[in-house]
């Protein structure tokens, strides 16, 4: 278990570093400089700013630069907003962001696992084809047009919710927790559901029934145990996902997190911006990959001794 | 290959599947509008009637018009050219990948199999969408860029299912007796091991294409997909959230064309894989 954990971290950190290089020189592949955009300056000014993000220096000083400052914490300087650093904006939105996924993850488990395991349960009757029915919606119907379309019938046509926001009116966070959260609410159901079916025939099962414990007793202690492990493998590229639809959710609600500075920061061309961003949502992903990794590990006891 | 029963009790068990009879059915109309869409649609997707702005559904237009007086059916329909487009090209792409790499990785072996497959484990886990949206930044909103990027990011579970089917075939006899015939690696894998597999390679290839679309669609919304004056479903959804408080047609036909699509996508590709692999239909 542990040696699973040091082998995974010792892969993981070349492969961040080979992104973050990557990610540094795709960048300077890019046609233009930051600062040749809307207005034109003159030479000097122009010489004097190159100067002051040490963009006059040779590439590969550039990138020891870099890469040394990312061993301190340090993103370097916001291209688009001057004064700022990348890592004071991404401590900024990191929270709202975070805390988006948090309550979108927590909608996801609660609605998804419920109804896929009692799916699982009542095979084949109604309770199986309604949530089955309304999960292939949730796969079908895409955050970007699901957002909206919560925004029209709640905020619009019934006007009981907040269209946009974060934290300034009450209950402006339902609507874009929901949205994030319905669509991986429909996938932790179809998983859970699968889960669930293959482990209710195994012969454990059976035994637990036949000991005479109550359906509550094996369904909670026994099958959601091997059931589930689909649904924790999931949750780290679920992470994943979640960042992408942040960046939808994030610009249709206006909320000021990670998702949406990214977001901006790609039509700005902030490089500074999307070069430290990129290696942060990379480090965060292989992260949680590696943690809904060692869960599901630790969850399936054949491999846990190993 | 005829008389092949493996094809053969795959096409009868489909024929037998309604719902993905039904996602097929649409599938074809989808494409034929798409591919006949300049004969079909009333009006020319950049022809602008000022006069008129954005119009509620009516008998000249069917569907309504969007706030520069666009007949939006006509839209519609010269979107679905392009989302179709990028939804079969990129799967094509993600195809030629990952089917050479997973045959590569399954039939050499040892260490070079290992070397690959760690290389599809390590690409799995790195966060692709913005590597798209880098590409995108970088090299400029081009249409054919983003076939490639997409393609290149969905080709991973491909490369994973051909390299766990060809493991399973290379120590079969046939392969084994051709391989002591001495026919060479490109044959062995044109004519051995690729008909083999393609049952897998099909299913997995039409449940690619509304993933691909919804990658479309989601870099579209953003802005940085399909640029105007072309239209993809994407951009007609994202105009629609624009301005769906007065004008809620605009987003909600376009809205309702794209999740048709993707359902039928998904039930058809539903329904092949149950049909060519009953075994892991989960019914």
């Amino acid at each position: 278990m542990l040696s699973i954990f040091f082998k995974r971290i010792l892969i993981a950190i070349p492969v961040l570093l080979a992104v973050a290089s990557i990610t540094f020189f795709l960048i300077k592949l890019a046609p233009g400089g930051p600062f040749d955009a809307d207005r034109a300056v003159s030479p000097q000014v122009l010489k004097n700013l190159n100067e002051a993000y040490n963009l006059d220096a040779s590439n590969w000083e550039q990138y020891v630069d870099y890469m040394s400052g990312l061993f301190r914490g340090d993103l370097g300087p916001s291209f688009r907003f001057p004064g700022r650093s990348v890592t004071e904006m991404i401590s900024t939105g990191l929270p709202v962001t975070f805390e988006l996924a948090f309550y979108a993850i927590l909608i996801a488990l609660l609605l998804g696992v419920f109804s896929g395991v009692l799916a699982a349960l009542k095979r084949n009757t109604f309770l199986d084809f309604i949530p089955m029915a309304v999960a292939m919606i949730g796969i079908c119907v895409p955050t970007f047009l699901m957002g909206p379309l919560l925004v029209l019938i709640f905020g619009i046509n019934l006007e009981i919710l907040p269209v946009s926001g974060w934290g300034q009116l009450p209950g402006d966070k339902i609507l874009p927790s929901l949205t994030l959260g319905f669509a991986y609410a429909a996938y932790i159901a179809r998983l859970s559901r699968g889960g669930m079916l293959e482990v209710l025939n195994q012969d454990f099962i059976r035994t637990a029934r036949a000991k005479g414990l109550t359906e509550k007793m094996v369904v909670i202690k026994h099958a959601m145990q091997g059931g589930l492990i689909p649904v924790v493998s999931f949750l780290g590229p679920a992470i994943a996902g979640l960042l992408a639809g942040s960046f939808v959710v994030e610009t249709i609600f206006q909320i000021p997190g990670l998702g949406r500075f990214y977001v901006e920061a790609a039509f700005n061309r902030d490089y500074t911006m999307i070069l430290g961003t990129t290696i942060f949502f990379s480090a965060m992903i292989v992260f949680f990959n590696l943690l809904s990794d060692l869960a599901a590990l630790w969850l399936n006891p054949r491999s846990r001794d190993a | 290959m005829k008389n092949n029963s493996l094809w053969s009790d795959a096409l009868y068990r489909l024929t037998r599947n309604k719902a993905a009879m039904f996602g097929g059915f649409i599938l074809v109309l989808l494409i034929l509008a798409a591919v006949f869409a300049p004969w079909l649609a009333p009006y020319s997707y950049s022809y602008q009637d000022l006069n008129l702005g954005a119009s509620p559904p009516s008998a000249e237009h069917l569907l309504g018009t969007d706030i520069l007086g666009r007949d939006l059916l006509s839209r519609i329909l010269y979107g679905a050219r392009i989302s179709l487009l990028v939804g079969f090209v990129a799967t094509g792409v993600a195809l030629v990948i990952g089917v050479s790499w997973g045959i590569i990785a399954g039939y050499a072996g040892g260490r070079v199999d290992s070397i690959m497959m760690r290389i599809v484990d390590i690409l799995y886990g790195l966060p692709f969408i913005i590597f798209i949206i880098l590409l995108m930044v970088i090299f400029g909103r081009n249409l054919w860029l983003l076939f490639g990027a997409i393609g290149a990011v969905e080709w991973l579970t491909m490369a994973r299912i051909v390299r766990g089917q060809v493991i399973g075939l290379k120590n079969q006899e046939f392969v084994l007796a051709a391989k002591a015939m001495g026919v060479s690696n490109m044959s062995m894998f044109r004519k051995h091991l690729l008909p083999n597999i393609l049952g897998p390679i099909a299913v997995y290839a039409t449940l690619t294409i509304p993933q691909v679309m919804l990658l479309e669609g989601f870099l579209s919304f953003l802005g940085l997909g399909i640029q105007p004056p072309m239209s993809s479903w994407g951009t007609l959804i994202k105009d629609g959230v624009e301005s769906m408080e007065e004008y809620s047609w605009l987003l909600i036909y376009p809205g309702i064309t794209f999740t048709i699509t993707l359902f039928a996508l998904n039930f058809f590709g539903d329904g092949l894989r149950d049909a060519l692999d009953p075994k892991t239909s989960d019914n």
